[in-house]
């Protein structure tokens, strides 16, 4: 079941190559050439093709997202098709209603685009800069352990336990962020820690 | 899983239970089809509703929700009362033949060393008699009345198929078929599997649910085979890489603990985590927990965690309660005892239970940070949606920041699915407007942190100072860098235990696997069991040969499966004691007489003769284990016990309220409800068409499936006078939905002795954000309390009453 032809370049042969063949199996084998020449190729071929996983269940079917641009060459990349893997061995190419509709939760209306914040008491968001934001973040976070931190209990044992500050991860996130999330909140002494496994 | 996901074709039976596959989990029960249709195999379904995956099951078989311990012990029963038993699988890779301690014991619905006061037991009885040699005792004749075996034989024969109808509501010949349909797995050459998912977790004894199908199967010698196997179908896609990296109150990567304030010091922490095998010549492997221990302190801390400040023992947290679970942190953020709480990634007001509660919550805390995609209910708890969330927001005093992330489509990096493969993706689209990685904001938090203890000094800055950050760029650590540290790295060089001349890993590589992990700080490794997933070799999550040699359905050179590459856990297990397989049309493993060879990476080490070392190495017993000690709160053996809200007393003792050593708080003590109220039973459940809350976001999705609904039987319907598409109320003693009912023949009275129960079905994807219309999740009904053993909440059995009302007419 291995496949060498990538299926971009799968992609590019078929729609010229379909055209050129049957012109040859009608007798016009010196038309080929022109044929290749202008017979256009299929839309996908012109995209950048990427590997992913389905980000729903844990099946974790394999995807080919298509974008117009290559993110990996620097370059803005707008996804326009999502499709199942064929050569993916759980789910061979296929996807339930949700991963068929993935590419609809990229471009979901209800993205986020910037930071906000809702202050004390309003009615509403209001954008704020990465920098604010993060700067808040930080004076919280610092402000709170620095006045909650159980350094030791009663009988003098070090805890070095901070208890109200709480941190849900996300199980959605790949390894590698689980892993600096994970650092990141237990040196910081967080005990309050969970992810969706809990529930 | 036990097994992967492509392995299911190899299965002769697929029992569904605790779960709903088809519907949930739809393109890995495609495997299930293949296994129907090529191997002629069956399906059962058991289960409160007739779902889709019970529309193309063999035997469909209801169940009252929260039963299903009994209906468990119940079939064990009957397979031991049949001589329906893998003899030689349970004699020899079971802990059958051990010898019980005389003081334990089982009576009116408890066993011995309960503490009415404490909700807990005194679990000192429930262990093995150790003998003069430091070995548990065992009788290999299962003649000793106190052997594992007797004792469970015992403890199981209450559970007749006269009980299963009682308490289960499962008609007696519905459940002697399936007996009869399971008992044949008990032949060697025959395997069933069970794949189940949160019907079973989200209970009271959910933990215990498991256990019971997991007995099964080593009864009839299921676990370790080809087709076989325990089969948690996990929900969400990286959900099963959080819990391996361990990013739970409790745990340290690897599946390794959090320190408690009983472990003062770095040797007490050790001197619990031994492992002494019980059995000669056994494997015991968590004997090499200090090496993944200290080289994950290595991970954490580098050139600051030395032996003489043992590893930086100090700087981790120590417990002071099991967990601090999201139950316990609602109930003290209620309390007014949290300040910050971050969501990355989540949405907890519709995935937390009592959302009255949550509100009350969160709304007492000084900041809330959501990290996310997409709108989540959770950021605007604040802001009232009328009847969908009624609250006073001027009142509201919580500061909210919401920050945007990427998605999948936007990232690299490996997720771990529900068969452990650990697989890698890569980006494919630029991230909306403003919209940045996790990673690069959790950075972007640290290092200001960091910064604000350099400058200002403050409590405790040690570990923070100390954090180990050799990022190429430390604003915006790679995925690579960060999959590297996963897996570890030599610090000094790593040299073979036995023969010290021979270099294993020069100083500064990376290491082969967790073999090479050391506990004297030559090495670093962050979690143990994905070492071996980013090594010299390059990227072993990255690879796409999707060879199967022999069509075994194993794929051995497609990504990476921890631990090891091993495809199918407790594989020794699939041969018998000679090492022959159970089955020569299903091989897996095979003693050539040196060594031990097949499909997948061996379990126990290469070389270890069969019959001396046991295939479950992780065990001190080098045994599965059918009885369990003390290791889980609610007993050694699965036990009946009903929901907290039930409407029938549990059979064994009417004055026992849900799971008896559950942690309840107070305050939701109060907020259980009885039946004489609220006569109905409800349980809540996913659509094919919906992933939780996110798709609602999606307009083909909240298409497919717009507006939220309760599902509810033609009877019901009847009794209350509900009409098909009518508008109804429902309501718990914590809170009131209104939804459309959707009748229908699917859900049907259940007669558990002399009492009828109805079910009312839940289904959980709607709330006030997104393309869809609003609705409410069941989380707006369910009780404040989990699983006794992990806090896993109470979602699958409550109680609830309904009634026709009225509402905006829809085409």
């Amino acid at each position: 079941m291995n496949i060498d032809l990538s299926r971009r370049g799968f992609l590019k042969l078929a729609g010229a190559g379909v055209a050129a063949t049957s012109l040859g199996a009608m007798g016009f084998g010196e038309a080929e050439a022109a044929e290749q020449a202008h017979v256009r190729a299929f839309k996908l071929a012109s995209m950048t093709e990427t590997r992913n996983t389905c980000t729903y269940c844990s099946v974790a079917c394999g995807i080919l997202i298509y974008s117009k641009g290559d993110v990996a060459a620097g370059e803005n990349a707008v996804i326009t098709h999502i499709e199942g893997d064929a050569d993916h061995p759980t789910n061979r190419g296929t996807l339930c209603p949700k991963g068929a509709a993935l590419k609809d939760i990229v471009h979901s209306e209800t993205r986020l685009t910037a930071p906000r914040i809702r202050r004390p008491g309003a009615a509403g968001f209001e954008e704020i800069s990465w920098d604010e934001a993060l700067d808040k973040i930080a004076r919280a976070l610092k402000d709170d352990r620095d006045a909650n931190m159980v350094l030791t209990n009663d009988l003098g044992v070090p805890v070095n336990r901070w208890t109200t500050t709480g941190f849900l991860a996300a199980s959605a996130t790949t390894n590698e962020t689980a892993w600096l999330t994970y650092k990141t909140v237990r040196a910081m002494g967080i005990v309050g820690f969970d992810n969706q496994a809990r529930v | 899983m036990t097994n992967p996901w492509t392995d299911i074709k190899n299965t002769d039976l697929v029992i569904v239970m605790g779960g709903n596959a088809a519907e949930a989990h739809p393109c890995g029960f495609k495997w299930v089809t293949e296994a129907k249709a090529r191997r002629g195999a069956k399906l059962i379904v058991v289960d409160p509703r007739f779902t889709r995956t019970a529309s193309v099951s063999d035997y469909y078989a209801p169940i009252r929700p929260g039963s299903d311990i009994t209906f468990l012990m119940a079939l064990i029963n009957w397979m031991i009362q049949n001589d329906r038993v893998q003899w030689d699988y349970v004699r020899n890779f079971t802990n059958a033949p051990f010898i019980v301690k005389d003081e334990f014991g089982w009576s009116d619905g408890l066993f011995s060393g309960y503490d009415p006061e404490k909700r807990d037991y005194d679990k000192s009885s429930w262990d093995y008699v150790i003998g003069e040699d430091g070995f548990a005792q065992v009788d290999m004749t299962l003649q000793n009345p106190r052997c594992v075996w007797n004792l469970l034989k015992e403890h199981v024969s209450r559970y007749t198929p006269e009980l299963v109808a009682q308490v289960c509501g499962t008609p007696k010949d519905r459940f002697l078929h399936i007996a009869e349909m399971i008992g044949e797995c008990a032949a060697p050459d025959k395997a069933m599997t069970s794949m189940y998912a949160l019907g079973w977790t989200q209970h009271s004894k959910g933990a215990q649910n498991i256990r019971g199908m997991a007995m099964l199967q080593l009864v009839l010698g299921n676990i370790g085979v080809r087709g076989g196997g325990m089969n948690a179908l996990r929900g969400h896609s990286n959900i099963q890489g959080l819990t391996d990296i361990g990013l739970m109150s409790n745990l340290l990567p690897g599946y390794m603990n959090v320190p408690t304030e009983a472990e003062p010091d770095l040797a007490t922490y050790m001197s619990s985590r031994a492992f002494k095998p019980l059995r000669p010549g056994q494997t015991s492997y968590w004997q090499n927990y200090s090496k993944f221990f200290v080289s994950f302190m290595k991970a954490m801390w580098g050139d600051a965690a030395t032996a003489q400040n043992e590893w930086a023992y100090h700087w981790l947290p120590k417990l002071d309660v099991p967990t601090y679970d999201v139950l316990r942190m609602f109930e003290l953020m209620k309390a007014g005892k949290v300040n910050n709480y971050f969501c990355q990634g989540f949405n907890p007001l519709l995935a937390f239970p009592d959302r009255g509660k949550l509100t009350e919550a969160f709304s007492k805390l000084k900041l809330l940070v959501v990290m996310d995609p997409l709108e989540t209910e959770t950021a605007r708890f604040w802001e009232n949606h009328g009847e969908h969330n009624d609250v006073d927001t001027a009142a509201i005093q919580t500061e909210v920041i919401q920050l945007p992330t990427t998605c999948f489509a936007e990232d690299d990096g490996s997720l771990v699915n529900s068969g452990r493969w650990l697989q890698w993706h890569w980006a494919a689209g630029t991230p909306p407007g403003q919209s940045k990685r996790d990673t690069w904001i959790m950075s972007q938090i640290f290092q200001r942190v960091r910064t604000l203890y350099q400058d200002e000094g403050g409590i405790l800055p040690e570990p923070i100072l100390n954090l180990t950050w050799d990022y190429a760029d430390p604003e915006e650590p790679t995925a690579e860098e960060l999959a590297k540290e996963m897996n570890g790295r030599a610090l000094a060089d790593v040299h073979d235990l036995k023969d010290t001349a021979k270099l294993l890993t020069p100083a500064g590589k990376l290491l082969a696997n967790f073999s090479q992990y050391r506990d004297d700080g030559s090495t670093m490794g962050a979690c143990w069991i994905f070492s071996g997933s980013w090594t010299e070799d390059g990227n072993m999550m990255a690879r796409r040969d999707n060879a199967d040699p022999d069509d075994v359905g194993l794929f051995p050179n497609w990504t990476y499966a921890w631990p090891l590459n091993r495809r199918i856990l407790y594989n020794r297990a699939s041969a018998d004691l000679q090492g022959k397989p159970w089955d020569a049309s299903r091989k897996l493993m095979e003693w050539d007489g040196e060594k031990w060879a097949g499909y997948d990476v061996p379990d126990i080490a290469p070389t270890s003769k069969p019959g001396e070392v046991g295939p479950f190495i992780m065990n001190q017993e080098g045994t599965s284990r059918l009885f369990t000690r003390g290791m889980m709160r609610d007993g050694p053996f699965p036990t009946h016990m009903e929901p907290f809200e039930s409407p029938i007393a549990n059979v064994f003792n009417p004055e026992m309220r849900g799971n008896p050593v559950a942690r309840v708080f107070v305050d939701d003590a109060e907020q259980f409800a009885t039946s004489d109220e609220f006569p109905f039973v409800a349980t809540s459940y996913r659509l094919t068409e919906h992933f939780h809350y996110w798709t609602k976001n999606n307009r083909i999705n909240a298409a497919l499936q717009p507006e939220f609904f309760v599902e509810i039987s033609e009877e019901l319907a009847a009794l209350k006078g509900i009409t098909r598409g009518g508008w109804v109320r429902v309501w718990s003693k914590r809170g009131s939905v209104k939804a459309k009912a959707l009748v229908t023949k699917r859900l049907k009275p259940l007669q558990c002795g002399d009492k009828t129960v109805y079910v009312v079905g839940i289904p959980l994807h709607w709330g006030f954000v997104g393309a869809a219309r609003k609705g409410w999740g069941p989380n707006s009904l369910t009780p404040f309390v989990g699983d006794a053993n992990v806090e896993t909440p109470e979602f699958k059995a409550f109680l609830v009453n309904i009634e026709p009302a009225t509402g905006e007419a829809v085409s």
